[in-house]
């Protein structure tokens, strides 16, 4: 038997293990809400338009995609949300979470309504340049809703299916790999059903 | 990188901005925040509790939490409300199912495992050790020298 052979097993069976943690994102956190009910919300848009609530999209299939202007990585994946938008008929809801950041409100708080301004403001002329991919925005202003959908870095993007149930979560970017990949095929598929 | 650096100057940026908040008025609340959240991770810097956190959302969170003490939820209660939220992350003491059934037990089993080699390697080593003094007892056969 050749003993020298065991722990040259045992180095490379820990070289493997540390090989896969060292490729595994430590912020994709499995979320619990896939497979579960959308939580239920209704905030005022972006547009001033009536309040928008998950359950008015019941029996389709759309996507939720949580943003900022202040978010760099949103910048990154906003090009693909527009070209998506052009191309595809899924919705995409945007939740622009947290507009308003602490800096904002150096010289002393702002009132909500003036902070809703400020947001839409803000964020409108945000569109108009990058391009809107949006059917419509919400204005998550203190970011309540976004603790119940479990948002902890933006980007975020679900896919909610027609009985209002979010099927897929993904948190950061979305990538031309994802989209085709992972977003497209789930899409079809719940259209499909 | 970008983000790592991002999640930096989220890290970073909150620790003034965290400065001028008051302190809640109710101390039994905020006593209870503290026990709470430090049972808690922040999702942002992962390696802090809820409680040290100066992360945006950590604030948030903490204010949620106060939001629901003063609901009067218990302590399991609270913790459930999160973990619906963001999984089994955020606590820091990760509960026992089936899924984290190797996390828990698995060091026992590598333990069990390590003293079971150990006492084979003994018995076979006293084995052995019989063998050679008989041997030498004995004038040699020709059989092959065991391994």
């Amino acid at each position: 038997m050749k003993k020298f052979l065991i722990p040259l097993a045992l180095f490379l069976a820990l070289v493997v293990f540390l090989a896969v943690g060292l490729k595994r994102d430590p912020r994709e956190i499995p979320s619990p809400l896939v497979g579960k009910p959308a939580p239920a919300f209704s905030l005022p848009t972006l547009s001033g338009d009536k309040p928008f609530s998950p359950a008015d999209y019941k029996g389709r299939v759309w996507i939720f995609n949580v943003w900022a202007t202040w978010c760099v990585a949103c910048r990154e994946e906003h090009p693909l949300l527009v070209e998506f938008s052009k191309t595809q008929s899924i919705p995409i809801v945007g939740l622009s979470y947290k507009e308003i950041q602490a800096a904002d409100q150096a010289n002393g708080p702002l009132s909500d309504n003036a902070k809703l301004a400020l947001a839409r403001e803000r964020s409108q002329r945000f569109l108009q340049r990058q391009g809107d991919p949006y059917k419509l925005s919400v204005m998550d202003l203190d970011g309540r809703v976004g603790i119940d959908y479990g948002v902890y870095g933006v980007p975020e993007t679900y896919v909610i299916d027609k009985a209002g149930v979010i099927r897929y979560k993904l948190v950061g970017p979305v990538t031309p790999q994802l989209l085709q990949e992972k977003l497209l095929p789930l899409i079809r598929e719940l259209e499909a059903s | 990188m970008k983000r790592l650096l991002l999640m930096l100057a989220v890290c970073m940026g909150t620790v003034w901005a965290g400065e001028a908040q008051p302190l809640a008025e109710d101390p039994q609340v905020e006593a209870r925040l503290v026990a709470i959240a430090e049972e808690l991770r922040c999702l942002v810097c992962q390696n802090e509790s809820l409680a040290s956190s100066h992360a945006e959302l950590a604030e948030d969170l903490r204010r949620e939490v106060r939001k629901l003490i003063r609901q009067d939820m218990t302590d399991a209660q609270i913790k459930t409300y999160l973990v619906e939220r963001y999984g089994d992350f955020v606590l820091y003491r990760p509960p026992v199912k089936p899924l984290t059934w190797p996390l828990w037990f698995g060091p026992f089993l590598l333990l069990a495992l390590a003293v079971w080699s150990l006492w084979r390697y003994l018995r076979l080593r006293k084995a052995m050790l019989q063998q050679q003094t008989s041997d030498a007892n004995h004038p040699p056969d020709n059989s092959p020298p065991k391994d």
